[in-house]
């Protein structure tokens, strides 16, 4: 790796800061810990993790199915957390803006727990993950067409310690 | 506001009113008025023109009174106009004076700008206590409408006074109740879309005397008043993880409610009696109504199904709860008893129902509506029948209605990037759609009874 695309991936990894909480970290204080990120090149890294293995799946239109790009992403999931057994993880469940306040927290909530059931057929132990909904409260994209609210419509595994 | 710690503690009776019917009008009024009709205006045929009406400044009695006298008469004149039922002739066009309360009305003088009714009144300060009259003057007729009136009450709240001289005058033309000596519960939102920052605030129905209840640490959803007017339940991620909370609005406290361990609450409402809340609670990924006595602490589910159960609201008798299901495939309206027995679909048209809210007057129910890509807030009858569509926009959701059941409060956001969430309301008749004055950003309004 040469010192440009070195450095591009710590740019990269400093911008992940803000989603090492849960909610992406904008305006939710409280109860969840923040961790280190580490060097994205270490792969035992929450920067590793976000980055090389996929923290996000996505999801279709009012959904909550995992589809088959999704489950394999879970899975690459679920060996990393094998491997990384000091880590508990906090599943968010997100929706685009296209839908009413209450009913989007009820799907987001659908959303992180298909994901949390599938980590759990995969050999993810229960009590090491805890589900959250965002509803449409927290987008990572902001317009207001397709190309967004599909990679709004999305969960999170967010690593806890 | 502060001179009698006015913090919403209203139920203390700060007016009391007096009823003084200013002599002179007595019991030969209803005959006149049986001979020739009153002066009315019927709110649900739909008015194409506004009434035009005179709000004369009104009378300082009294040196103390002089600023409170014009600021007064300007309140009650916007809370009128505000309606969209009255259209105010201004004051540069008015010909006559009033220069004391009971002076004989220069009748020729207002019929010569065309003011349908005239709404004279007169302010008296002595020490911490405003007292205000007025009465109110069918112009055409030549005579007064009903008894004067009276209130009584601290200089420091005379907003609420000009707003219960609005409600008095609008009762009298209108035959409905009044409503604009009202709070507004709502979120106060600032920061951009992706990092929007919400603290819950409460203000008057117009738009004044904003007071911000939380910091903006937490993400806080849905706000709801008591029907007293004094409790406000709502969401918050104070924990990181959606719960329902309850605050006292007298003294700021605030307990946390239904409280279960790796379960998600939100969309609390009381029920009329305060007695208990319902709200939607999560487990497992699945979203059912519970009803929580708050006496006990005793939670009780009321749907269970794999669908999703949401936005539960009363019914005003307390007897039934209208809520939002998908268990059809798609987001539709429900009405149950309140004991979860009887369940019946109420909503049958194309697209998405949600957020049902019973009105005040149990008549009929205001909800989001989704279709074909645009958002409604609408009402139908509480069988369903008479839907009609208020609003159209990119996203308008969450409708609240006015204490009297015949205006709604909602959220608009506009689209895009900079997409902004704003309150509107509306009439049950679809017209005088207007935004709701407040300082920034805005969402989810939840309108109060009318205060005591």
């Amino acid at each position: 790796m040469n010192n440009l695309s070195k450095a591009l991936m710590l740019v990269a990894a400093l911008a992940l800061t803000g989603c090492n909480k849960p909610g992406s970290g904008a305006g939710s204080g409280g109860g969840i810990e923040t961790i280190s990120l580490g060097s994205p090149s270490d792969p035992t890294s929450n920067a590793y993790f976000q980055g090389s293995v996929g923290d996000r799946v996505f999801f279709d239109v009012d959904q909550s199915t995992l589809t088959a790009q999704a489950r394999e992403i879970l899975e690459l999931q679920a060996s990393w957390l094998q491997g990384n057994a000091s880590y508990n993880i906090v599943i968010e469940g997100h929706a685009d803006e296209q839908g009413t306040r209450e009913y989007n927290l009820a799907l987001g909530a659908r959303r992180a727990s298909a994901v949390q059931d599938y980590l759990t057929t995969v050999g993810i132990n229960l009590n090491r993950m805890r589900t959250v909904s965002y509803g449409k409260e927290r987008p990572v994209e902001i317009c207001s067409i397709e190309d967004c609210y599909a990679r709004n419509r999305r969960s999170v595994t967010v690593l806890t310690e | 506001m502060t001179l009698f710690g006015l913090t919403l503690s209203h139920k203390l009776g700060i007016f009391r009113l007096t009823a003084a019917l200013i002599l002179a009008f007595g019991a030969q009024m209803g005959a006149v008025w049986a001979q020739n009709g009153p002066l009315r205006i019927e709110i649900t045929q739909g008015v194409i023109e506004p009434l035009p009406i005179a709000v004369p400044g009104f009378v300082a009695e009294n040196a103390a009174a002089l600023d409170y006298a014009a600021k007064i008469s300007r309140v009650i004149a916007e809370d009128m106009a505000g309606t969209g039922l009255f259209r105010e002739i201004p004051v540069s066009a008015h010909i006559s004076r009033i220069s004391a309360f009971n002076d004989p009305i220069a009748f020729a003088d207002w019929k010569a700008v065309n003011a349908q009714a005239l709404v004279v009144g007169a302010v008296f300060v002595q020490g911490v206590t405003a007292t205000v009259k007025f009465r109110l003057i069918d112009v055409f007729s030549g005579q007064q409408m009903g008894e004067g009136l009276q209130f009584s009450g601290p200089v420091g709240i005379w907003r609420r006074t000009a707003h219960k001289v609005a409600d008095a005058a609008y009762s009298r033309l209108t035959g409905e109740n009044g409503y604009f000596d009202s709070r507004v519960v709502f979120v106060a939102e600032t920061g951009a879309k992706n990092k929007r920052a919400k603290r819950l605030a409460i203000m008057d129905y117009d738009g004044a005397n904003v007071e911000y209840l939380t910091d903006d640490k937490s993400i806080v959803l849905a706000p709801r008043l008591s029907s007293e007017g004094d409790k406000i339940l709502f969401t918050s991620y104070k924990t990181d993880f959606p719960k329902i909370y309850m605050m006292d609005l007298a003294r700021k406290s605030v307990v946390s409610l239904a409280d279960q361990k790796g379960t998600m609450a939100f969309s609390p409402r009381f029920a009329p009696d305060g007695k208990s809340v319902i709200y939607s609670l999560e487990k497992g990924g699945n979203t059912d109504i519970y009803a929580l006595n708050l006496a006990s602490g005793a939670s009780r589910q009321l749907t269970n199904a794999p669908s999703i159960e949401t936005a539960p609201s009363f019914s005003p008798d307390g007897s039934k709860i209208v809520f939002e299901s998908d268990r059809s495939g798609g987001q539709q309206i429900y009405i149950m008893d309140a004991n979860g027995q009887n369940l019946r679909r109420v909503s049958s048209g194309q697209g998405r129902y949600g957020t049902p809210v019973w009105s005040p007057r149990g008549d009929l129910i205001a909800f989001t509506k989704q279709n074909q890509g645009r958002f409604h807030i609408g009402v139908m009858r509480i069988d369903g029948s008479e839907e009609r569509l208020l609003t159209a926009s990119f996203l308008d959701e969450g409708p609240t209605w006015a204490p009297n059941g015949r205006v709604i409060m909602f959220t608009r956001e506009t689209s895009g990037a900079t997409g902004k969430s704003s309150l509107y309301s509306v009439d049950i008749s679809g017209r005088n759609l207007k935004r709701a004055k407040t300082e920034g950003a805005a969402s989810d309004p939840a309108w109060s009874p009318l205060l005591p």
